[in-house]
């Protein structure tokens, strides 16, 4: 491997806070060789980005190289002048960031954009045709158009595809590739990581591929570097470090995602305990305080990286041990136990029959004057369903499908237009202001973002006070006792009552959110992609927290993602939603057996599973979700069906198919042909334990 | 964008007719009867009320302010209670003469605050950027007649290279005139400087800080041509307006200026008309300082719209 396209050795970075010096990457070593496609996964804080950052030179001004090598295509990074690190960077290095949009520049057209990055340069027509060249070979179907285009007057996922081209513009020896789909909807994910799997497939590029989704660097490296705390902690052949992790991090990383048809009712999930390593590192392994393998030697002594065989490293004292199956390091499994109610009994908590929400586009000028009604936005069109006592309703969707409209018409913060809604059979009111305090008290949303959910300036028992004093009638000498159980119910210690959210993590806030959710009481929380910022081992601590929660109080919950992985686990039931209607409603274990409604199989099929070797169909959804003002007639996917009948779907608008088990499918085609159609079910058996 | 150019211009005129009714209304207000401002206090009650009728001053109010709107936009503004003469053509010299004024200030004061708050911006918390940010706010910080004296005493007094009063004649043009714009330009500059300079170093440190320059860099362009090429493009955006209200102050605005320089602008005309209790001339230059500034503003709107993509195609 002396060829290696980049190479990096003994890297030390340090970041300057507030006069001091912290280390964000320890000793890292590693090579890509040219055609290989690296991936690089960890948690927030592992210092995945910063060593992205740290190779093309662009560190934050108070970011420092303090030591070690980068080499690339036999370059010394670090000894190069400004003039050659622009040469470097024009020719020999592209990053794909993670947000595409404040990637581009908001006033200068895409062309213009695109041809600047062009390398070797080219005269004016030659550099106009390689620009449509390029947006071609990014499967754009219409290059004249895009290159005309400004980068807002493009959807998501076409942004992306954007400054991909421009990434391969010149034929860089490096490209480094950093979430570039972590934003996107996992339909549009699946294309673009399909696109770039084709385009790395027959170039001789070094790809570096940093994310911290194990799924997706599952579906699309070769080879894996595990980080933690700025440490290297494992690297292997991606076959063989999905299925024989040597590190208990990685194998806790790989355990705390819930695979499709795990279920709550039998098992938990296994986060990983504790906390990423602050300022103050352990002694021994950084690890250590959260690995269920820890013995004296690790918190005494720092492993060394070591090279058991051939192309593998691991940072472990235990290695030996865990390849030879005599120590395991995975966490502790957790039965439930829990008391299956009877469905008949189950008392309705939730019923929303013919909800719709309807925003007025508004009307120009002209429209005005020539009187024509305004336009509007059906975001919400007709929504049935029910949820029972301690029961969990999972809603998923594309975003644009209405879901969060739906969320905030139940929660009274936005009016809805039309329909009924009922908690406990009473009818609610379609303003907040217009609730009474019982409804308040029993109706509660936990929101996305614990950051911007908690006021920053209320310590955590002020923000738990209110809504115990206000909602749930507690008198003052029982408030500091309340606080106190609350923080216990969400497994915070008491003494968290006196901090205030910056003080806290990003699972302690959302635990403090869902804290403030639970204080009243009440009969039915929703959630509105509440784990989906968190990291994956903190979002397994809260997935299982939420489900216990559950079983305690028996409350209801409306559980809103765009990750079917976590609402699977969740949810008792799934309702699909697709441009402001439910195409699919069943029991979960249903829904994810054919048949289908084409939809949801498009859906299962984006998932990138955690699994190298699933063999996964590769249904992918045409184009974008059309506008909500001009809806497609008849059925409304049928403009992106992958499994389009004929005339009827753009003319009739379908009808509700119900199969055996009580799922509901809202489909032209037959149950039956759709079931032969999707034999081919996807493999979500796995063994537990 | 014609839909926008429309809603604007829509916006613009709502915003003269409400200000044509707060001017009327305040000139009707102010303590003091009209004929007898005319008429001097010896006047008999017989001939303040033959005057009051003949002015119309003892119709209605909404009738008196729809003939005054009236003659107005047909070009009738009346006639000085204090010169005799009518206003319009008096008006508008002065009008001219300030526009004068306020071009020069102009081609001085943008690209040199510009140049300054980029200067500033590229060079954030060091060494030049402190002493722009010192040098221009201590000069901001002194009073317009204290500026303007001390540049009199320097280039008039002392070097005895431009005049040291601009009370040019009616008719003058632009470059005649010159000389005489060059020391009441450069003072009003300095008031602008500060402020125009500090507005741009801000944005351009904003848009610094946004991924796309990065992006530009990355491809291995120049500074010069991603400052150039990427970032002024939108750090200048919030410049426009800043300098377009700026320009609707130095139409009418320059009272201080244009006393010091004895400078035949709209600001002297105003202080005149005050002084004589003119009302005609003060409605009428209220209502062209108003207009100035409405234009000044839908010129900046339209600009920033045609300047930022996203409002243009919206």
């Amino acid at each position: 491997m002396t060829t290696a396209a980049l190479k990096i050795s003994d890297l030390n970075v340090s970041y300057q806070q507030e006069g001091r010096w912290f280390d964000a990457l320890r000793g890292v070593s590693l090579q890509i060789a040219p055609g290989q496609t690296y991936g690089l996964v960890g948690e927030s804080g592992s210092g995945k980005s910063t060593l992205a950052l740290s190779v093309i030179r662009f560190l934050s001004e108070n970011g420092r190289v303090r030591s070690g090598k980068i080499e690339l295509a036999g370059r010394d990074v670090m000894s190069l002048t400004d003039a050659e690190l622009r040469e470097f960077w024009r020719k020999c290095v592209k990053l794909v960031p993670q947000n595409p949009l404040p990637s581009l520049n908001p006033s200068l057209r895409i062309g213009r954009q695109l041809r600047e990055a062009i390398y070797p340069p080219l005269n004016a027509a030659g550099a106009n045709l390689k620009v449509l060249e390029l947006l071609e070979s990014v499967g754009m179907a219409d290059p004249k158009r895009i290159a005309r285009a400004y980068p807002h007057q493009l959807s998501g996922g076409m942004q992306q595809r954007v400054v991909i081209a421009m990434a391969l513009a010149s034929e860089p020896d490096l490209l480094i590739l950093d979430e570039p789909t972590t934003n996107l909807d996992v339909t549009t994910e699946a294309t673009i990581l399909d696109l770039i799997r084709d385009l790395i497939k027959d170039r001789n590029t070094a790809v570096l591929y940093v994310s911290h989704s194990l799924g997706v660097v599952a579906q699309i490296c070769d080879r894996v570097a595990v980080l933690y705390g700025g440490e290297l902690v494992e690297d292997a052949d991606v076959l063989k470090l999905y299925r024989k992790p040597l590190h208990p991090y990685t194998q806790g990383l790989l355990d705390s995602v819930p695979r499709i048809g795990q279920d709550k009712t039998k098992l938990q999930l296994r986060p990983i305990p504790g906390q990423i390593p602050g300022a103050e590192l352990p002694s021994g392994c950084i690890f250590a305080p959260r690995c269920p393998l820890a013995i004296e030697i690790c918190r005494s002594e720092r492993p060394k990286l070591e090279l058991p065989w051939a192309g593998r490293r691991v940072r472990c004292h235990r290695w030996q041990e865990i390849a030879d199956n005599q120590a395991d390091p995975r966490q502790p499994l957790k039965f439930v136990t829990a008391s299956e109610v009877p469905n008949a009994e189950v008392e309705t908590v939730l019923k929303l029959s013919e909800v719709k929400k309807r925003f007025a586009v508004q009307r120009s000028l002209s429209q005005v004057l020539r009187q024509e009604a305004a336009k509007q936005v059906r975001a919400v069109d007709g929504i049935d369903l029910s949820i029972g006592r301690g029961k969990t309703l999972g809603l998923v969707g594309e975003s644009g499908s209405g879901k969060s409209t739906l969320a905030r018409c139940i929660v009274g913060l936005v009016p809805r237009s039309e329909g009924d809604i009922s908690l406990l059979d009473i009818p609610l009111a379609r303003t907040l202001s217009a609730r009474d305090k019982t409804v308040l008290r029993s109706l509660q949303m936990v929101l996305q973002s614990p950051d911007e959910a908690l006021n920053p300036y209320l310590r955590v028992d002020q923000t738990l006070r209110r809504p115990l004093q206000r909602l749930a009638g507690l008198k003052r000498q029982e408030l500091d006792q309340a606080v106190v159980n609350l923080l216990k119910a969400v497994k915070l210690s008491p003494s968290y009552a006196e901090r205030l959210p910056g003080q806290l993590s990003g699972g302690e806030k959302q635990r403090v959110s869902i804290a403030r959710a639970f204080a009243s009481q009440p009969d039915l929380l929703l959630f509105d992609e509440s784990v989906s910022a968190l990291d994956v081992s903190v979002q397994a601590a809260i997935v299982n927290l939420l489900s216990e929660l559950q079983q305690e109080h028996q409350s209801s919950y409306l559980f809103i993602s765009h990750d079917l992985s976590v609402v699977s686990y969740l949810a008792d039931e799934i309702a699909v939603m697709y441009l402001g209607v439910i195409t699919e409603i069943g029991k979960t274990q249903d829904v994810l057996k054919p048949p289908y409604h084409p939809y949801t199989e498009a859906l299962l099929s984006a998932i990138p599973l955690i699994d190298p070797e699933a063999a996964q169909e590769h249904i992918r959804l045409v184009g974008e979700v059309p506008s909500p003002v001009n809806l497609p007639t008849g059925c409304r996917f049928h403009t992106r069906c992958p499994r389009f009948l004929g005339k009827i779907c753009g003319t009739t608008e379908p009808p509700w198919q119900e199969d055996e088990s009580g799922k509901r499918i809202n489909c032209h085609i037959p149950l039956s042909e759709l079931k032969t159609l999707q034999k081919q079910a996807f493999n979500f058996d796995h063994e537990e334990v | 964008m014609a839909k926008f150019i429309l809603r604007r211009l829509g916006f613009l005129l709502l915003t003269l007719l409400l200000t044509s009714v707060i001017i009327f209304l305040i000139t009707q207000l102010l303590p003091g009867d009209v004929a007898r401002i005319i008429l001097g206090r010896e006047a008999s009650e017989v001939a303040l009320q033959n005057l009051r009728r003949e002015l119309g001053l003892d119709r209605p109010l909404l009738l008196q302010y729809l003939t005054w709107l009236g003659n107005f936009l047909s070009g009738n503004w009346g006639i000085s209670f204090s010169t005799g003469q009518a206003i319009r053509p008096f008006v508008l010299e002065r009008l001219g003469n300030s526009l004068m004024l306020a071009e020069l200030t102009l081609l001085i004061a943008v690209p040199l605050s510009i140049a300054l708050g980029v200067l500033g911006a590229l060079n954030e918390e060091k060494l030049l950027d402190n002493i722009i940010s010192v040098v221009s706010l201590a000069v901001v910080g002194l009073p317009e007649f204290v500026t303007g004296l001390v540049l009199i005493q320097i280039f008039s007094f002392r070097l005895n290279v431009l005049p040291a009063s601009s009370s040019i004649r009616p008719g003058t043009g632009f470059f005649e005139a010159l000389p005489m714009l060059i020391l009441p330009a450069i003072t009003a500059t300095l008031v602008l400087l500060a402020y125009i300079a500090r507005m741009t170093r801000a944005s351009v440190i904003e848009e610094l800080k946004k991924p796309y320059v990065r992006t530009a860099s990355l491809k291995g362009l120049l500074p010069r041509q991603v400052i150039w090429g990427h970032v002024l493009r939108n750090a200048l955006l919030p410049t426009i307006t800043v300098v377009a209200i700026s320009f609707g102050w130095l139409i009418s605005g320059l009272i201080v200026v244009e006393n010091v320089f004895n400078y035949p602008g709209i600001g002297r005309l105003l202080t005149f008309a005050i002084d004589r209790r003119d009302l005609p001339l003060l409605q009428a230059i209220t209502l062209v300082a108003v207009l100035g500034f409405a234009l000044a503003n839908l010129a900046a709107d339209l600009l920033y719209a045609y300047l930022n993509p996203r409002i243009r195609f919206d």
